[in-house]
C-alpha cells in the first residue's frame, strides 16, 4: 500500500518519457507547423494520454479481479450445494438422505432471500460496534461502483454475492447436528432467526465497517480472520453442539447401528467442499493478486495435513485407514485452515493441517462418546472444534511477510503474530474465539427455545423411525423398482 | 422329485452355475440373501463408531429335480462351491409334492 504512490510517479515518468519519444519521432518528419503550437500544448496531450492510460489499467485490474471474485463466489455456492449436500446425505441412513439434501439446498434459496432483504445490511452497513445499519436492505444503494473501504476493485454487488455465499453455507454446516429428526418447518424459522441473531452480529463484528473485532478497518479488538474461522465456522459448529444436546439424541442412539447409508457420496461431497474451499479462502483475498495465491496454497496444504493426520491417528489407533476418516480430516484441516489462510506461510499451513487432523478426530471419535450427545455428523467435531483451533493458530502463525495488515504509524508493517514477535495477538484471538462461542450458545438456545415454543423442533417417533424422507416430503430416494 | 437349496459364497456363483449347465441343468433361481451359520461377522467403524455386522451377503440357489438326477448334482455343487473356509454354505434337500408348468399345464418331471 505504502509504496503505491511511488510506483504511481514512476509509471507516469516511463510513459511520459515513452510517449515524448514517440511524439517526436512522428512529428519529426512532418511539417513543422507541428512544432510551433508549443511544448505547452504537448504536455497537455501527454496528460490526457497518461489519464487514459491509468484508467485503462485501473478497469484491466479490475476486469481481473472481478472475474476472479465470481468465479470464487461460485465456488463457494458449489461447497453448500452439491459439496455438503452430498458430504451430510451419504452419512445418514437411507430414509433421511432427501431430507438432509434438503436441509442445505432449502438453505441456498432462504438465506439467498433474507439476505437480500437485511442480512447484507446488517452485516455490512455500518452500524455500531455489534451489528451494522439497515442503510443496505433491500439492497438499496448496492451498486455497481466498489465500496473501497471492503473492495476497492470490485463492484459492491460483487462483494455482496460472494459474502452471500458464506452466509448460505455456516448454517448449513449446523444442520449434521439434528440430522434425521429434525422438522422441516422448524429448520426454515430456525434458520431465518439464526441468521440475525448469531451470523449478522458476528459478520458484522469481525468483517464489517465498525465491527468490534474488525483487524482491518480498526476494530477495538481486532481478530484475525481471514475467511471466516469465527464467523463461519465456530458459530456453527458451536451452535451444532448446543442444537445436539437441546433436540436430544435419535430414537436408538447409540445402541441401534446407524452407519452411513453411502460413503462414496460422501467422498465425493468432501472432495466438492474441498474444491469449492479455494473459492471461499482464496477467494477473501476479495483480488486476483498475490495473497490470493498465498491463501489458496495455504487451504491446499492445511487440508493435506489434516487429511494425513486424522489418517494416520486412525490408522495407529485401529489398524485400518478409513476413507471415512481421510475425507473428514480433509474437512477438518479446510476448516482450521480458513481463519488462517491469508496470513501464514506454506509450512505454518502445513503444521496447522496436522494438528486440526489430529485434534477433531480425537474429538469425534475419544470425547464425543465420553458425553454421549448425539451430534450426529459432526458439526461439532470438526467445525467447532477444528475452527477453534484454527482461530487460535492464526495468532500464532500470521505474519506480515505475508499479510502485513498491522501498520505502524509511518505505513511500515507492523508484528502480526506471535512468531512475528506479536504475542498479543493470541490474546486478540482468544477474545473472538470467546465472542463467537458465546454468541453462538446465548443466540441458539434462544432461537430454539422460540421454534419449540412456537411450532416445536422434533417430528414424531413414528415419523422418525419411518424416515423423514417420506414423512416429511412424501418422497424415497431410491426408487429401485421404478 | 426333489427341491435342492444351496446357500453359497457369493464368489462362487459363477462357477456353480457353470458346472449346473455343464451337466444339463437349465432350471434354477438365484437370490441375494443375508445370514450366517457359523462364521462370525466382520467389525466396521465409522468415526469411531463400531458396528459389528453379523448377517453376511450369500446366494441361495433352489434347483427342482428328478430324483434320478439328485447325486450328480450334490456332486456338483459341492464340489464347485467349496473354497474350504468358514462360511462355503450349505445344501437342503427337501421332498417335492407336484410342479406345474404354468404354459400349458405339464406336470411332475415334465413340468421340470
Amino acid at each position: 500500500m505504502s509504496c503505491r504512490p511511488f510506483r504511481r510517479a514512476a509509471l507516469l515518468l516511463v510513459l511520459g518519457l515513452s510517449l515524448a519519444v514517440t511524439v517526436g519521432a512522428q512529428s519529426s518528419p512532418s511539417t513543422s507547423g507541428a512544432t510551433s503550437s508549443g511544448p505547452e500544448s504537448a504536455l497537455t496531450t501527454l496528460q490526457g494520454k497518461t489519464q487514459e492510460l491509468e484508467k485503462a489499467v485501473a478497469d484491466a485490474k479490475s476486469s481481473g479481479d472481478n472475474a476472479w471474485m465470481l468465479v470464487s463466489s461460485a465456488l463457494v455456492l458449489l461447497m453448500t450445494g452439491p459439496g455438503l449436500a452430498l458430504f451430510y446425505g451419504g452419512l445418514v441412513r437411507k430414509k433421511n438422505v432427501l431430507s438432509t439434501m434438503m436441509e442445505s439446498f432449502g438453505l441456498m434459496a432462504l438465506v439467498t432471500v433474507l439476505w437480500s432483504l437485511f442480512g447484507f445490511s446488517l452485516c455490512f452497513h455500518s452500524g455500531n460496534h455489534f451489528i451494522g445499519g439497515l442503510g443496505y436492505s433491500f439492497l438499496r444503494h448496492v451498486g455497481l461502483a466498489p465500496d473501497p473501504d471492503y473492495a476497492a476493485t470490485i463492484p459492491q454487488q460483487t462483494y455482496m454475492v460472494f459474502q452471500m455465499m458464506f452466509a448460505i453455507i455456516t448454517p448449513a454446516l449446523i444442520t449434521g447436528a439434528f440430522a434425521e429428526r429434525m422438522k422441516f418447518s422448524a429448520l426454515v424459522l430456525f434458520m431465518t432467526l439464526w441468521t440475525i441473531v448469531v451470523y449478522d452480529p458476528m459478520a458484522h463484528m469481525v468483517w464489517g465497517k465498525g465491527g468490534l473485532l474488525n483487524a482491518s478497518l480498526g476494530g477495538a479488538v481486532p481478530t484475525l480472520d481471514f475467511a471466516g474461522g469465527t464467523v463461519v465456522h465456530i458459530t456453527s459448529g458451536v451452535s451444532a453442539l448446543v442444537c445436539a444436546l437441546y433436540l436430544g439424541k435419535r430414537v436408538g442412539y447409540p445402541h441401534e447401528p446407524m452407519p452411513p447409508h453411502n460413503v462414496v457420496l460422501s467422498v465425493i461431497g468432501a472432495c466438492l467442499l474441498w474444491v469449492g474451499w479455494f473459492g471461499f479462502n482464496a477467494g477473501s483475498a476479495l483480488s486476483a493478486g498475490t495473497l490470493a495465491t498465498s491463501a489458496f496454497v495455504a487451504t491446499h496444504l492445511g487440508a493435506a495435513g489434516a487429511t494425513l493426520g486424522w489418517m494416520g491417528a486412525e490408522w495407529l489407533r485401529t489398524g485400518k485407514p478409513s476413507v471415512l476418516g481421510a475425507v473428514s480430516g480433509a474437512v477438518a484441516g479446510l476448516v482450521a485452515i480458513t481463519p488462517a489462510s491469508g496470513f501464514v506461510a506454506p509450512m505454518p499451513a502445513l503444521i496447522i493441517g496436522l494438528i486440526a487432523g489430529v485434534v477433531c478426530y480425537l474429538m469425534v471419535v475419544k470425547v464425543k462418546p465420553i458425553f454421549g450427545y448425539d451430534d450426529s455428523l459432526d458439526a461439532f467435531g470438526v467445525h467447532g472444534i477444528g475452527g477453534t483451533v484454527g482461530a487460535f493458530l492464526t495468532g500464532v502463525f500470521a505474519t506480515s511477510v505475508i499479510n502485513p495488515i498491522f501498520q505502524d504509524g509511518k505505513g511500515h508493517a507492523s508484528p502480526v503474530g506471535m512468531i512475528d514477535g506479536n504475542a498479543h495477538q493470541v490474546l486478540n484471538q482468544l477474545a473472538g474465539i470467546g465472542i463467537a462461542w458465546a454468541l453462538a450458545i446465548v443466540g441458539t438456545l434462544i432461537v430454539l427455545w422460540i421454534v419449540d415454543s412456537v411450532i416445536g423442533l422434533r417430528v414424531n417417533t413414528e415419523q422418525e423411525v419411518e424416515g423423514l424422507d417420506l414423512a416429511l416430503h412424501g418422497e424415497e430416494a431410491y426408487n429401485l423398482e421404478a | 422329485m426333489k427341491k435342492v437349496e444351496a446357500i453359497i459364497q457369493t464368489s462362487r456363483l459363477t462357477a456353480v452355475k457353470e458346472a449346473l449347465q455343464e451337466i444339463g441343468i437349465d432350471g434354477m433361481t438365484v437370490s441375494e440373501v443375508r445370514g450366517h451359520g457359523r462364521q462370525k461377522g466382520h467389525t466396521e467403524i465409522y468415526r469411531g463408531n463400531e458396528y459389528t455386522v453379523d448377517l453376511l451377503p450369500k446366494i441361495k440357489i433352489e434347483i427342482v429335480l428328478p430324483d434320478d438326477r439328485l447325486d450328480q448334482v450334490l456332486d456338483t455343487l459341492l464340489k464347485a462351491a467349496k473354497t474350504g473356509k468358514i462360511g462355503d454354505g450349505k445344501i437342503f434337500v427337501y421332498s417335492v409334492e407336484e410342479a406345474i408348468r404354468i404354459r400349458n399345464e405339464e406336470r411332475g418331471d415334465l413340468a421340470l
